[in-house]
């Protein structure tokens, strides 16, 4: 008796791991979507390069002005689930992506998968990226192509078990992955939309301005409103349209600070919030001035911190 | 008699100035720092068109900023890495070096537009614009490094 229960319990143990196999498999772009990829506009397309912040954990760290565009990756981000290392996304055809094609960089983008078919760690922001565009995609493609190739060579990731198992993102993925808008605001003028556009996509600020549950999954209902920080010990800012986030700031005042780094009671920004503000400023002001109306238009949330030890 | 309640007065200001700095480096700085944060304000108004520019304020915001520049380095002693709900990061004390250098640099930036008050008529608007924008930028850049808002 107690044989044929093991039996089944191991019989059931193959049928349950096999299903989450089937499951976790990487999903990528169908055919004829990536046959209708457009080519690239380089221009558009450096535009996506500064929302997107590729260079923030592309390029070396600290790195300043043309050295920014050099995209030799190896920044360590330290997060709870172990230590992720930014790749080298050059052009240069060994060390970097200057071998792929448009539909390998279309599924990194828009998929999280990798050329060679596994699932990326969704520390690679492509949880947002995902909403973007074909063509913006595409442009952010042909920009990158135009950066000098760099052959460093960048370590593994440093994460322990069990998220090493790149299946285990597939998991994940089902879980927390939606590309689809997160809300949709009643009467939103051209503006909002291209705002929202901008927040929830490239410019991936749900990212660290959302709060994540224990495995790394958003709470939706909390869209934007602060929280502990990926990386580190620090509280990112609730910058939802309540008192406790940035309530009280003008859509004049949410430009200028990304344009210049003061808020409006002229604190600086500070952390890694200069490397995005720094970013920010070399988008056109039309742009800046989308983001401020999206984020007058979204819900306000209360901020709420854990009590102190 | 007048002269010795005079040096007794002044003795004791200067005393009450220290025991601040030294007793409670970490309300010293902060409140340093809020002086930093209300001139950089008027210096924003100013080239915002908020308020009417004069270069008799543009020049103090200046002074104000540089003020501070050459304070902070005694504010930060060890032994003042807590309390207050400092947002004082640790690696001022793990990185004194680089602290040092960053203030170094403020002060250079803050002290680059001055000008003798006989000169002033020639501070105009631009002239006070690039000097504080190349002032201002120091807030940005040691505030990435040297600060943290906690959990």
């Amino acid at each position: 008796m107690l044989k044929k229960l093991a039996i089944l319990a191991v019989g059931l143990g193959v049928i349950v791991a096999g299903f989450l196999w089937f499951l976790s498999a990487p999903s990528v772009l169908e055919a004829d979507r990536l046959a209708k990829l457009p080519d690239g506009d380089v221009a558009n397309g450096e535009i996506m390069f500064w929302t997107g912040g590729c260079a923030s954990c592309h390029a070396a760290p600290k790195s300043k002005g043309e050295a920014k565009l050099q995209l030799v990756g190896g920044l360590g981000l330290k997060t709870p689930f172990g230590t992720f290392r930014a790749p080298n996304i050059s052009p240069d055809e060994t060390n970097g992506i200057g071998g792929w094609s448009k539909g390998d960089f279309a599924n990194a983008m828009l998929k999280g998968v990798s050329p060679n078919g596994s699932h990326y760690f969704p520390a690679f922001p492509y949880t947002s990226y995902a909403r973007m565009t074909d063509k913006d995609v595409m442009d952010l493609w042909a920009f990158i192509k135009t950066l000098p190739k760099s052959s460093n060579k960048v370590a593994e990731h440093d994460v322990p078990f069990p998220f090493n198992i790149r299946r285990v993102q597939g998991l994940w993925k089902i879980l927390f992955f939606k590309p689809e808008p997160v809300m949709t605001i009643a009467n939103a003028s051209p503006e909002v939309l291209r705002g929202q556009y901008l927040v929830d996509g490239p410019g991936h600020c749900s990212e660290c301005h959302t709060p994540r549950n224990l495995i790394g999954g958003y709470d939706y209902s909390r869209w934007l409103a602060g929280g502990p920080a990926p990386e580190g010990d620090e509280f990112i800012p609730n910058i939802t349209p309540h008192k406790t986030g940035i309530g009280e700031w003008e859509e004049s005042d949410i430009a200028y600070a990304l344009e210049s780094g003061f808020t409006p009671s002229f604190d600086s920004f500070g952390s890694s919030m200069v490397d995005v503000q720094e970013n920010m400023a070399k988008i056109p002001a039309k742009d800046r001035a989308a983001i401020a109306a999206y984020l007058k238009a979204i819900p306000a949330i209360e901020t709420i911190k854990k009590k102190k030890k | 008699m007048k002269k010795s309640v005079i040096i007794l007065a002044t003795g004791a200001a200067l005393f009450a100035g220290s025991t601040i700095a030294a007793e409670n480096p970490i309300a010293a700085r902060k409140a340093m720092m809020q002086n930093v944060v209300q001139a950089t304000k008027m210096g924003g108004a100013m080239l915002k068109g908020k308020m009417d520019y004069s270069p008799v304020a543009g020049q103090l915001v200046l002074r104000v900023m540089n003020q501070a520049s050459l304070s902070f380095g005694t504010l930060f002693p060890k032994g003042s890495e807590t309390g207050m709900e400092t947002t004082a990061s640790p690696k001022i004390w793990s990185d004194m070096g680089g602290f040092d250098k960053a203030l170094v640099k403020f002060q250079a930036d803050t002290s680059a537009g001055f000008m003798k008050v006989e000169d002033l008529e020639f501070f105009d608007k631009d002239a006070f614009g690039e000097a504080f924008g190349k002032a201002a930028a120091n807030c940005k850049s040691c505030h990435q490094e040297y600060r943290v808002k906690k959990n």
